[in-house]
């Protein structure tokens, strides 16, 4: 991305100035909100109810970010997120990696079909199918109740299934640069097919095998419909269903409800913003080069 | 859109290496997740769209279209679907254009311009209900830092003013929530597309004397074209399945004067405990978005892969 930036040869300092001036207004445009986040997160809780109300609070109550810890179910919303993005992560890792690794190397019949379903269900956000998942999964727990509606089973395999075409869309990708001849090489100086796979493979499709990890874990991390339909008990809340809970009561504690929230989110945005340059082509299906 | 029979098609010695199951254990996985999970609800929607299921979940046997004739004699549907239709109009158009302007400021060179594309991803990475929770605090009639503002600027004239119980003007505030959530995806496929210009094309245009703006309008705006229109049909699909902004901040309420066709599907499911009519609804969201999807697929050349 960086390399065809476009350099403007001898470009007036005006024009630089002004273009860091827009961009700083834009750069505050979009923080605002998350500054208020933090503003009203380490707010005293008796000034949070104020009118007018104040830009800045008397002083920082630092202590919000401990006291949140035990104020509120912080603990188990934060397991629950954790529990349901890692293991849907690693699901999506390991059924996209053999799918995606297959279809890149051989011309299989249905081939063409399988990667119109994957684009296809890419397509397919869980919201428009809420209704039909919830069903299925009510059916499912009256087979097996350990796999029912608020379990982490099936929040597990729905975040996966969902995410799962990203990660296979950005792998095939991946693995469809490495030539064919560096594997052959290896393998005629004696490597089983398995070390030339851990070798030689997978170290080079790295990049969009951590696009993949990443992406699916924040896409599952930031769920919220079908954590909102399928964890109806609070113990099995994920942070972005718990922290909606927090309204609804007489005195909403937004100083909490916002210090939950930037401890959710300040880990993704890092995360993001290594992944960033891979992401857009995965995102949109090599359609934009 | 032909299939390039070279390259990557690996001779027949490469294949022996494999023992010969087929694609099925490579790919089983895969298909029975997409099938199990993406594909059979959509069947369980369209099966209980016409089903008469009790509030306790039972079902009480076939009713044929009855849901479908509740749902589009429902006296709020009119309403909410108009409201959709300008919702995703709205976002989508607006979302475009200023995520055009936006482009335009990333691909030029300045000081800082890294720290500006980080502070664009941050409403990119984080939580969407997280988001619209914190703009719902900012509105809030009493204490929300909106009012202290816009009376700071003498725009109001009270420091109470209600933003989100008014629905006209609750819906407005939804649309800018829903345009800030979308800008940045759809601000870095445009840059993608940007960058993808070969830069000859613009140093020949400057030898033949273009001005910056004609060069936009001349050449970057035309070869921008599919990355606007995958841009455009992505967001159309996310604005219209676009839940949480709407729920966090007013639950489609006050009654449905907020809601859109996808959260009055949720409303019917879990408030009004109608499950046949929300069904129903969501067959009707569905096949909104399958033809989203089949004009994508018809946009991009999706077999190159």
């Amino acid at each position: 991305m960086t390399a065809s930036r476009p350099t403007t040869t001898k470009a007036p300092s005006i024009k630089k100035a002004l273009l860091t001036g827009i961009g700083l207004l834009v750069m505050f445009f979009f923080l605002a909100p998350y500054l208020q986040m933090l503003i009203t997160s380490l707010t005293p809780a008796k000034e949070l109810y104020e009118v007018p109300a104040q830009y800045l609070p008397s002083r920082f109550e630092f202590s919000n970010f401990i006291d949140v810890w035990h104020e509120a179910p912080l603990w188990g919303y934060l397991r629950s997120s954790l529990i349901i993005s890692g293991f849907a992560t690693l699901l999506v890792l390991i059924v996209a990696l053999p799918a995606a690794y297959y279809t890149a190397r051989y011309r299989y019949r249905g081939r063409l079909l399988f990667l119109l379903l994957v684009l296809i269900t890419q397509m397919f956000a869980p919201t428009a199918l809420v209704i039909g998942i919830y069903r299925e999964w009510v059916t499912i727990g009256e087979f097996l109740p350990w796999a029912g509606v608020n379990t982490y089973v099936a929040l597990i395999i729905v975040n996966a299934a969902f995410n799962l075409a990203f990660s296979t869309w950005i792998m095939v990708a991946y693995f469809s640069t490495i030539p064919v001849e560096l594997e052959e090489a290896a393998s005629i100086d004696g490597a089983s097919r398995l070390q030339v796979l851990r070798n030689v493979t997978l170290p080079l499709a790295l990049p969009g095998i951590i696009t993949a990890t990443i992406f699916t874990f924040i896409a599952a991390w930031n769920e919220f419909v079908v954590a909102l339909t399928l964890a109806q008990s609070p113990d099995i809340h994920p942070l972005t269903v718990g922290i909606t809970t927090f309204i609804g009561q007489y005195r909403v504690e937004w100083q909490f409800l916002f210090a939950s929230s930037l401890i959710a989110i300040v880990p993704v945005v890092i995360l993001f913003i290594i992944i960033e340059k891979w992401l857009v082509g995965g995102l949109t299906a090599g359609a934009v080069k | 859109m032909t299939q390039s029979p070279t390259a990557k098609e690996p001779a027949t010695p490469r294949r022996r290496r494999l023992p010969n199951l087929g694609p099925l254990p490579w790919i089983g996985p895969a298909l029975l997740l997409i099938f199990g999970v993406v594909l059979w609800p959509t069947f369980e929607m369209l099966r209980t769209s016409a089903l008469d299921i009790s509030i306790s979940g039972i079902s009480r046997g076939l009713t044929g279209l009855t849901n479908y004739q509740n749902l589009f004699g429902n006296p709020d549907l009119p309403g909410i679907m108009i409201r959709t239709l300008v919702w995703v109009g709205v976002v989508v158009v607006l979302t475009i254009l200023i995520s055009l302007a936006l482009a335009a400021l990333l691909n030029a060179a300045f000081p800082g311009r890294r720290f500006v594309r980080w502070a664009l991803i941050v409403p990119w990475a984080a939580s969407v209900v997280m988001t619209a929770t914190i703009w719902r605090w900012m509105l809030d009639t009493f204490y929300g830092i909106i009012n202290r503002i816009l009376y700071d600027l003498g725009l109001i004239p009270t420091f109470v003013n209600e933003w989100l119980g008014v629905p006209d003007v609750a819906i407005i505030w939804l649309m800018f929530v829903a345009i800030f959530v979308s800008l940045p995806f759809t601000t870095y496929v445009i840059l993608a597309g940007m960058q993808s210009i070969p830069q000859d094309i613009y140093e020949a245009a400057k030898v033949d004397g273009a001005t910056g703006w004609n060069r936009y309008r001349s050449i970057t705006l035309p070869l921008l074209r599919p990355a606007l229109l995958v841009a455009s049909i992505i967001n159309m699909i996310n604005v219209y399945n676009s839940f949480p902004v709407i729920w966090a901040m007013t639950e489609g309420g006050p009654g449905s004067q907020t809601d859109t066709t996808t959260t009055f599907m949720y409303k019917l499911a879990f408030r009004f405990q109608d499950i046949g009519q929300a069904a129903a609804m969501s067959v009707v969201n569905f096949t909104v978005i399958l033809l989203f999807v089949l004009l994508y697929l018809r946009v991009v050349d999706w077999r190159r892969a």
